[in-house]
This record gives C-alpha cells, sequence and structure tokens, in this order.
C-alpha cells in the first residue's frame, strides 16, 4: 500500500480536535476495558485500566480547558485511523486477555503512549502552520514524559510468570 | 404504521444522538478480546451516524454469544430462540414498517439452524439489516465447527476436521437475492460502523458479514487483523460480477461489495379498506 | 378405569326414517369420480338448501388424488341447526362407482336406504346393499349427454335435489348464483338440472323433507361457513392483524380465507418458508405489539412447540389455530381425529403454562377464536386453538351466532413511566408491555429466565417469582361462562369437548325424548384446568364418561390428573378417520347408564 506521509491539519483548532479525539477515544476504551476486566473478576487489572480511562479523560479535559470547548466537535468522519484501523493511542480490542496482569496492560499502555508520541513528532514534521508545528511538539513531549512514567510503573509491578495464562477449568458455556 | 398500534405522543429530545446515547448500562460477558465488544461499538457508532432514536430501533437475535447484543443497546430488544431471528424479524418488521429493525447474530446461529430462513429472508428482500458475527466457531457451546469452519479446523467433535466445505454466506445471500451483501471486520470497528449505518440506509435486505475473532476458542484468529483488507474495488450493482468476485473472494476484502436496487418487499396497507361488517356479509343468507 | 369400545358403527336406537313420511332430517351421498363433479354439486345442494329455509351440513371426502379421484360429498338436512352428521343415509347417489367402496365406512346406509346409479355404470358394491337398501337405476349419462354442454353432476343435483324435497326455484337460484362462466352453459346446465328434478320425482321411498312456503326464510338470520372460515372471521374480529402461516391440510382454508380479509382490514398475511419461521414470525410481530396468529395441524403444530416455548417466557401473546388431524406424525392429513390433545396441554419443555381452547362446532369457531384473541392478549400469553378437520373444512347453514364482543385488550405501559420493569411481578401476574416506538421504557425480550426487570438470571429466587407469575396470570382469570357448556340435567354427566360436542348433545336430545336424563359439559376451556368451576358443574353428578376422538384417551386422562371426578370415571373413546355418530354415542350411553 502506498504511503504518502500524512499530511497535518492546517489550523490549530483542526491538529487540537484531532488530538482531543485521541485522548476521548483512548479513554473510552481503557473505560470498556475496565468494565470488561470487572466483569471477569480481574479486579488489579480492572482498577488499572479504570485509573488510565481517568488519566486519558484529564488529558481530554485539559485540551477542551485551552480550547475554550464546551462540547467536543464532532469526530472524524470514518474515524480517526492512524497506522492501522484506530487512532493513535487506542489499544485494539483484541489485545486484552482475562487473565492478563497489570504488567501486561502497562506493557499495552506504553506501546500506546508510544504510537502517541511518535504520532506527533510525525505532525510536528508534516506540520505547514507554526501554531501546529509548535502543538504537536508540545504534545509529543507530554506524551515522552507519559511514556517514562509508564515505564517507571512497570518498574513496581512484578513480571508475570511464564503460566500466567493457564486457567485449570475449561470454558463453560451458558446458553 | 400499522393500525393496530397506537404510540404516545412524545417530545423530541434536544441535540443529535451520539453513540454512547445507544449503549445500556449493562456490562457485556463476553471474554475480553473478543470481536463482538468491537461490533457492540461499531453498532451503536452507526446507530448514530443515521440517528433513529433508540426506542424506534429494534436489535433482535437468536443464541449464542453474539446474540447477546440486545440487551447492550439502549434499544427495544428481542432475544429469541436459536436459528430463528430473521422469522422473528421479518414478523416485527411486516407488522411494524416504521420502526428499523437490526437482525444481529453468530455464524452458528445464522448459517447452521438458521440457515433455511437466511436463504428466505434475502429471497424475500423484507427491509432488514442482518449482521453476523462470524467467528468460524459454536463460541458459546465450547468450540465446535460451525459452517464457516474451515475443513482441516480440529475439535473434540470433529477430531482431523469436519472435511466438509465451509459456507460461503455472501455467494449464498447474493444467489438468494438480497439487496446489499458487505463484509467487515471487528478489528476496524469505524469501517464497521459505516458500513452498518449504509447497509442500514440501503432499502430491501442488507446482509453485513463481520469477521469477529473468538479469542477463547480460535486465538488463531488474531491474524485476521493482518489478513483483512479494504476491497481492492468498490461495489458494483451489477449481480454477475458480484458473483464472480464473490466466488474468488478468499474471505478477507471489507466493504461493501453489492448494492442491488430490488423492490424492497411491500410494506404497509394496501387496497380498499373494508369493514368487519361487510366481511361478515360473506356468511350471510 | 371403564372402557367401552365401539369399533363399528352402527346404532340400534338410530331412527329409521320410514319411507314416504315427512321427514326431520335426511343424509344424503354424492358420489363420484373422475372429474363428475360430485363437490360442487353438493356445495349447491346446501346452497339450495339454506334458500329453501333449511339447516345442514356437509362433509367432504375423498380419495388421494389431486383431480380426478373418487370423492363423495356427504349431506345432512334438517329443519333445526344441526351439528353432527346422521346415523345413516337415506341416498347414496352415485354418478359412477369406481372406488366408490372406498367411502363403504363413511356412508352406512340405513335399511330404508335408496342408492341410484347410472344404470350404464353397473352394479353398486355390494357392500352399500348389505344392510337392505335398494338400488334404482337412471341413465343419468344419457340424459346429461342429450343436452349438449351440460354436465352430469347438474343432473345428479336435481335428482338428489327433488330426493330430498328442494324446491325447484331453489335450486336454480343456488346454481344460477354461483355461475361464473358462459351463459349458454348456464342455460344448458339449467337444464340439465330440470330433467335431474323431473327424473328424481318419480323415485318412491326416500323420505322428502318438509318445506314451508317455497324459498321462506326462518326468523332467525343465518350463516352458511365452514369452520375455517369462522376462525379466520373471529380472529380478525378479535383484532388479529397479523398472520403468518405455512399450508397444510386441513389449516389452509384458514390461511386462505383470511389472506383478502386482513388486508381489507389494513392487516397482513405472510407465508412463511416453513412452521418455524411462522411461530417466529408472530411472535416478532406481537412483540412489536400487533395482535397475531397462525394456523396450522399437528405436524406443524409439532415444529412450533418451541417457539410457542418462547412466547409463554417472554410473555408474548399469540395464537396457534391447530386444525387437528390424524396423527400421529403424517398420520391421515384428510380426516378428523382429536388426538392432539395431550400435546396441546402439556407439549412444551419446562414448566410452561398456556392457554388451550376449543370450539364445540362449525359455528363456535368463530366465537371461540375471537375468545382465543382476547385471552391470549389480555394474558400475554400463546393460546392454542384445538379445532379439527371435521369442523373446518365442513360447511354448514347455521343460526347466527352473536357476536360476544371479545377483543384484543393488551396491558401497556405508558411512554417514559418511571422504574419500569417489563415483567414485574404483580398480583394478577400481568405486567404491563412497553411496545417498541414508546421511550424512556425499553427492554429485551428474552427466552432465559429474567428478574423482574427482563435482565437474564439463573437465580432461584427470580425463577421462582417468574414460574409463579407466569402460572398465576392464566390460573386466576376469571373466564367467565364461556369455559365450558353445561346442558341438561342428572346425576350422571358426558363430558366431552369440540366436535364430539355436536353428537353428545344429538345423542343426549334422543335419549331426552326416552326419558333418559344426562348432563353434558362440553369444555371450551381445556388449559389451565379450573377444578373450582367443573365441580361446581358436576354438583349432584355421581358418574362421569368421557368421550372423545383419539386411541389413547388423552381427556379422559387429563380429567383424571388435573381434576377430582365423582364416582368410578368411565371412558368412551375412538380414534378416526371416522366421525362418531349421535345414535352409536346414545347406545353407549344407555349401557353405561344400566351399569
Amino acid at each position: 500500500m502506498s504511503r504518502a506521509g500524512p499530511k497535518a491539519p492546517r489550523t490549530l483548532a483542526e491538529f487540537m480536535q484531532k488530538a482531543l479525539e485521541m485522548e476521548i477515544e483512548a479513554s473510552q476504551r481503557y473505560a470498556e476495558f475496565a468494565d470488561a476486566m470487572e466483569m471477569h473478576n480481574n479486579r488489579e487489572v480492572a482498577d488499572l485500566f479504570r485509573r488510565m480511562s481517568g488519566i486519558e479523560n484529564r488529558h481530554a479535559e485539559q485540551i477542551m480547558a485551552e480550547m475554550g470547548w464546551k462540547e467536543p466537535p464532532p469526530p472524524t468522519p470514518g474515524g480517526f485511523r492512524w497506522e492501522g484501523f484506530e487512532a493513535p493511542e487506542t489499544i485494539a480490542v483484541d489485545e486484552v486477555h482475562y487473565l492478563m496482569q497489570p504488567y501486561h496492560a502497562l506493557t499495552l499502555a506504553l506501546a500506546s503512549e508510544e504510537r502517541a508520541e511518535r504520532f506527533f513528532a510525525q505532525m510536528a514534521e508534516a506540520a505547514t502552520t507554526e501554531p501546529v508545528r509548535k502543538a504537536a511538539l508540545e504534545l509529543m513531549g507530554e506524551e515522552r514524559e507519559h511514556v517514562e512514567l509508564i515505564r517507571q510503573w512497570m518498574q513496581k509491578v512484578p513480571k508475570p510468570d511464564r503460566n500466567w495464562a493457564d486457567d485449570p477449568d475449561p470454558p463453560r458455556y451458558t446458553d | 404504521m400499522n393500525d393496530a398500534v397506537t404510540l404516545p405522543e412524545t417530545a423530541e429530545a434536544a441535540g443529535p444522538l451520539t453513540a454512547k446515547d445507544y449503549k445500556s448500562a449493562y456490562k457485556p460477558i463476553w471474554c475480553p478480546g473478543c470481536g463482538d465488544y468491537s461490533v457492540l461499538g461499531a453498532v451503536t457508532r452507526a446507530f448514530a451516524l443515521v440517528q433513529v432514536r433508540p426506542e424506534n430501533i429494534a436489535v433482535v437475535s437468536g443464541i449464542g454469544c453474539s446474540s447477546r447484543i440486545p440487551a447492550y443497546t439502549s434499544c427495544y430488544g428481542f432475544h429469541g430462540v436459536h436459528g430463528r431471528s430473521l422469522a422473528a424479524a421479518t414478523g416485527l418488521k411486516v407488522a411494524r414498517p416504521d420502526l428499523t429493525v437490526l437482525v444481529a447474530c453468530g455464524d452458528g446461529d445464522g448459517y447452521s439452524i438458521g440457515g433455511n430462513h437466511f436463504l428466505h429472508a434475502c429471497r424475500r428482500n423484507v427491509d432488514l439489516t442482518y449482521i453476523v458475527m462470524d467467528n468460524h466457531v459454536y463460541g458459546m457451546t465450547k468450540g465446535q465447527p460451525s459452517p464457516t469452519t474451515e475443513p482441516d479446523w480440529d475439535s473434540k467433535l470433529a477430531p482431523g476436521g469436519t472435511g466438509v466445505r465451509s459456507f460461503h454466506p455472501l455467494v449464498i445471500a447474493l444467489a438468494s437475492g438480497a439487496n446489499f451483501v458487505a463484509r467487515a471486520f471487528s478489528g476496524d470497528p469505524n469501517g464497521t460502523a459505516e458500513i452498518i449505518a449504509q447497509a442500514i440506509r440501503h432499502p430491501g435486505f442488507s446482509f453485513v458479514e463481520i469477521l469477529s475473532p473468538c479469542v477463547t476458542f480460535r486465538p488463531e484468529q488474531r491474524s485476521w487483523k493482518e489478513q483483512a483488507r479494504p476491497s481492492p474495488v468498490g461495489p458494483t450493482g451489477d449481480a454477475a460480477q458480484a458473483a464472480r468476485r464473490l466466488m474468488t473472494d478468499d474471505g478477507f476484502n471489507i466493504g461493501v461489495l453489492y448494492t442491488g436496487d430490488r423492490t424492497p418487499y411491500p410494506l404497509g396497507p394496501r387496497g380498499t379498506r373494508r369493514s368487519i361488517a361487510e366481511l361478515e356479509a360473506e356468511f350471510t343468507l | 378405569m371403564k372402557v367401552i369400545s365401539r369399533p363399528e358403527s352402527q346404532s340400534r336406537t338410530g331412527t329409521a326414517s320410514p319411507a314416504g313420511e315427512a321427514a326431520t332430517s335426511i343424509s344424503i351421498a354424492l358420489a363420484g369420480s373422475g372429474g363428475s363433479g360430485v363437490m360442487t354439486a353438493g356445495n349447491l345442494l346446501l346452497d339450495a338448501a339454506a334458500k329453501a329455509g333449511l339447516y345442514g351440513l356437509m362433509v367432504r371426502t375423498s380419495g388421494p388424488q389431486i383431480r380426478g379421484g373418487e370423492a363423495a360429498a356427504l349431506l345432512r338436512l334438517a329443519r333445526r341447526q344441526t351439528e353432527s352428521l346422521d346415523d345413516g343415509f337415506d341416498l347414496l347417489l352415485a354418478i359412477d362407482w369406481q372406488n366408490i367402496n372406498r367411502f363403504a365406512d363413511e356412508i352406512p346406509m340405513r335399511a330404508s336406504g335408496v342408492l341410484v346409479g347410472d344404470s350404464d355404470e353397473g352394479e353398486p358394491p355390494e357392500v352399500f346393499l348389505e344392510g337392505g337398501a335398494r338400488f334404482v337405476s337412471l341413465p343419468l349419462k344419457k340424459i346429461a349427454k342429450a343436452i349438449p354442454g351440460s354436465w352430469i353432476n347438474m343432473v345428479a343435483l336435481g335428482v338428489s335435489g327433488a330426493l330430498a324435497g328442494i324446491p325447484a326455484e331453489a335450486l336454480e337460484e343456488a346454481l344460477r348464483a354461483s355461475w361464473k362462466r358462459a351463459e349458454t352453459a348456464l342455460q344448458a346446465n339449467l337444464q340439465a338440472l330440470r330433467a335431474g328434478i323431473e327424473a328424481g320425482a318419480q323415485i318412491e321411498g326416500v323420505p322428502r323433507m318438509t318445506i314451508g312456503a317455497a324459498g321462506a326464510a326462518p326468523a332467525a338470520p343465518r350463516w352458511l361457513l365452514s369452520g375455517n372460515e369462522g376462525t379466520g372471521f373471529g380472529a380478525v374480529r378479535g383484532g388479529i392483524r397479523f398472520v403468518a402461516a405455512y399450508p397444510i391440510t386441513p389449516a389452509t382454508e384458514v390461511l386462505e380465507w383470511l389472506a383478502p380479509a386482513l388486508t381489507k382490514v389494513g392487516g397482513t398475511l405472510l407465508q412463511a418458508e416453513d412452521e418455524l419461521a411462522s411461530i417466529n414470525m408472530i411472535v416478532g410481530a406481537s412483540y412489536g405489539g400487533v395482535p397475531s396468529l397462525t394456523a396450522t395441524a399437528g405436524p406443524g403444530l409439532a415444529l412450533m412447540t418451541e417457539g410457542i416455548g418462547l412466547a409463554v417466557g417472554a410473555e408474548v401473546p399469540v395464537v396457534v389455530v391447530d386444525v387437528m388431524r390424524g396423527g400421529p406424525s403424517t398420520g391421515i392429513p384428510a380426516k378428523s381425529e382429536q388426538s392432539d390433545l395431550s400435546f396441546a396441554v402439556s407439549g412444551l419443555h419446562g414448566d410452561a403454562p398456556r392457554l388451550v381452547v376449543a370450539p364445540t362446532s362449525i359455528a363456535d369457531c368463530v366465537a371461540t377464536t375471537q375468545w382465543a384473541v382476547e385471552l391470549a392478549e389480555t394474558l400475554q400469553s400463546p393460546a392454542i386453538v384445538l379445532s379439527d378437520q371435521f369442523m373446518g373444512q365442513s360447511r354448514a347453514i347455521v343460526e347466527r351466532p352473536a357476536d360476544p364482543g371479545f377483543s384484543a385488550k393488551r396491558l401497556v405501559v405508558e411512554a417514559n413511566a418511571p422504574d419500569f420493569k417489563r415483567y414485574r411481578d404483580t398480583p394478577s401476574g400481568v405486567s404491563p408491555m412497553a411496545i417498541p416506538g414508546t421511550p424512556g421504557v425499553v427492554y429485551t425480550a428474552d427466552g432465559l429466565e429474567k428478574n423482574e426487570g427482563g435482565i437474564p438470571s439463573s437465580q432461584a429466587r427470580d425463577h421462582m417469582t417468574q414460574l409463579e407469575k407466569r402460572q398465576r396470570k392464566l390460573a386466576q382469570y376469571d373466564y367467565g361462562r364461556w369455559w365450558a357448556d353445561i346442558e341438561g340435567e342428572g346425576d350422571a354427566a358426558i363430558i366431552t369437548f369440540g366436535s364430539v360436542t355436536g353428537v353428545a348433545r344429538e345423542a343426549l336430545s334422543r335419549l331426552a325424548a326416552r326419558g333418559v336424563t344426562v348432563k353434558l359439559v362440553a369444555l371450551r376451556l381445556l388449559a389451565p384446568a379450573l377444578p373450582e368451576k367443573l365441580e361446581q358443574a358436576l354438583e349432584g353428578v355421581r358418574r362421569v364418561l368421557v368421550v372423545e376422538q383419539n386411541h389413547s384417551a388423552q381427556l379422559f386422562r387429563y380429567l383424571r390428573a388435573m381434576y377430582d371426578l365423582p364416582g368410578k370415571p368411565a371412558s368412551f373413546h375412538r380414534p378416526g378417520p371416522l366421525p362418531m355418530r349421535p345414535g352409536e354415542l346414545a347406545d353407549v350411553i344407555l349401557e353405561w347408564r344400566q351399569q
């Protein structure tokens, strides 16, 4: 598939709309994961995902405050896709597992922050207007900070052992 | 609208509806990682794209993991018996043409026990939207082969594989007269939402097969995200052309593949109205 | 249990109509094969009788061929409304005798009976003459041939009409009214009819009906209809506006009547791909708020059970008409039997209460189906209507039944009702339903067990609550006086249902004329069982005889399971395909009384 580099939005508003959309989608996806983990009695990871959802939500609120937006602008028609089917900071649905451990969750979060950082770097490079370039660099810096935070967090959680996914019980059927 | 039903007058709510307005408070029981989570998101996003109020949408399903979906929406739901969702939906839509009816189930429910109703629903071309979450397996009953399972997939009920050629639902749908045939992939929820919205808007019977991996019984399906690709060509309205494409399709072309222009099944009252007394006159001596 | 069996249908008390005297009822069979048109002739004879102010009943019977097969029209004409065939036939007119012996059991000839046949078609089968009936020969074919463009069945119509004493005017009017082809052909056939009348007038010894002033209509307004048509009409009048169905003998005519009728009242009939689709379609439509119905026979009902169970579990009203036929399995499709009772009252998996009603006559098909609609809608439950082939496919002249006024009255919740719970436990067991399109009260209907809010639940408390609710809503309902017809007095009672009711009524009326009084309880509501009401109905009764048309005494066993019956209950049961006859039943009752 041909890859012309992504075009950066021209105006700051357009650019910040994308950034906001990223945060909102990420927040929603983390919340969905938290619900799914709760339903599957993986309390630890549920709480972790809930925290992540809250963090992303705060980023979203920050953007809205900065831009003076009361409501988020309408999302990208057809969805925001970057290097795949979804937005840079969104973790794919199939990456989670009911027995996953906090370390796994943080690995996913780390990857998503790294993608976000890469995205903003690309935006900064492709920016054709100064406000957009400045904003992209700023956000890139923030994402780098997030990456660091998560790395540190990962130091504090135990690494999973090899048979973390072993469940002696077979699947049940219920209908 | 059918005369037998009188609905209350209600005030219109302010502002456009978003995907969140179509989600209920109930948390799905699907295994984390299941493609159906994305499909639920896509469905709610699709409803937001068409902007029909939740109370004017009915989600009809059968039995299986995918069929759990109605209760996770804030629309009217009908969770019926195995394989009969198209029949229930047909009756509902013909009796209540004013409702938007989405039928949702899995490949076992839809293509095995529901196979006969699938053929006739395509033929009948009632204005319905049918999404089948296909994971090539019977998930809820612990991993038996389904009609779309590859012939050599090993399982307890069919060790070494069934050896039976898998079902090609898109070809069957086209041949039976479906007016809209598409394939989607749960890994692309935005694209799936667009396709479902288009399907809802398209008149007649719209069929969307959604590849939706089963993380518990078919973990190897994680590779689908590498295989699924946008269809190299756009949709065609030529059934013969669509047939050729679908017969040679490898099962991973994503997009709207066929849009037909068959007249949908006629809905709503027809002919001259008569009274019950006039019916009685037929017997009167 | 006392079982009285009576394999042969012969009566000792059946009255032999003396020749030449005015009759209160006459039984005529028209038979023929290969396109001779006996069904048309039979229908016209019934039409003519109606125009002459008589009552009557016509049953059809035929071989398995699609066309050209042997067929017979079995008629009973009478001065008062009649709901069953008589014990024997006074007249058998056969255009030819090919394979007519297949109908020997269905056409028992009286000793005083007359066979009329075409001289050129040979002798009638011995079996029809064994009882003492005599044979008269007429050149039917020659008569028809002499009138170019005429049909032989019109000659037969004339002969039989004259023998029955139907005025010529009534016969001619019936022919004219039905005629859809060319005028010239009509004239030819009127001529043939007259020729037949003339020929028939010559024959002695057949009792003629005494008709009042020619064409004088009796005071009461009357209908001419089949049970299947009546079922359709009752459904529409009760409020049915959606039907999905798959054709099956002997229910197809219900659908054929409903298809144009529903369109006329703003409803729809949809032909489904099979019965599995039919039941699920009507559950879906009813979930959408539209009263819905399907009609089928035994094999179709068997396919529908899962869907009926879904209606029970999700509390969705539907009406399922079962026009019973010979079973089991494919059985005898074109013959009547009452052998789906057990299946109807208990044939669902799980503890699944449901409504089962059974019309007692052709006319009653209207009111009972209408009642079923009201019951289903009020109680949010499936209602099975047990009709049968005899009522469904026979035509009868009946007094116009009054409109009982039953109609669909669903309990519905208003928009945005606070704290709406679809399956809320209420004293009556009926909870208000949300109709799709109503805001603020959305819910998901489910076959899964659920809590009051409708969320699937496997909790003991929820299961018990819902089971109790579903049972209570049917058990506590006031069914009024429609649950049964209770007639007569006495310390002995007959309990029956469906088309056997007509036979029982006539048997009891004959016995009453001889000073023997027996009570009749004809059940219209079969499920749920109503022990208190039956106890009341049977007050003073010391013994009961349960009468039914099936091999395994289904009603007898059901009543014994669900009710306390007085004394030592006895059973008289016989499977189809032959109808029970009043004389035969009267004999059985007498014998039982004497024990």
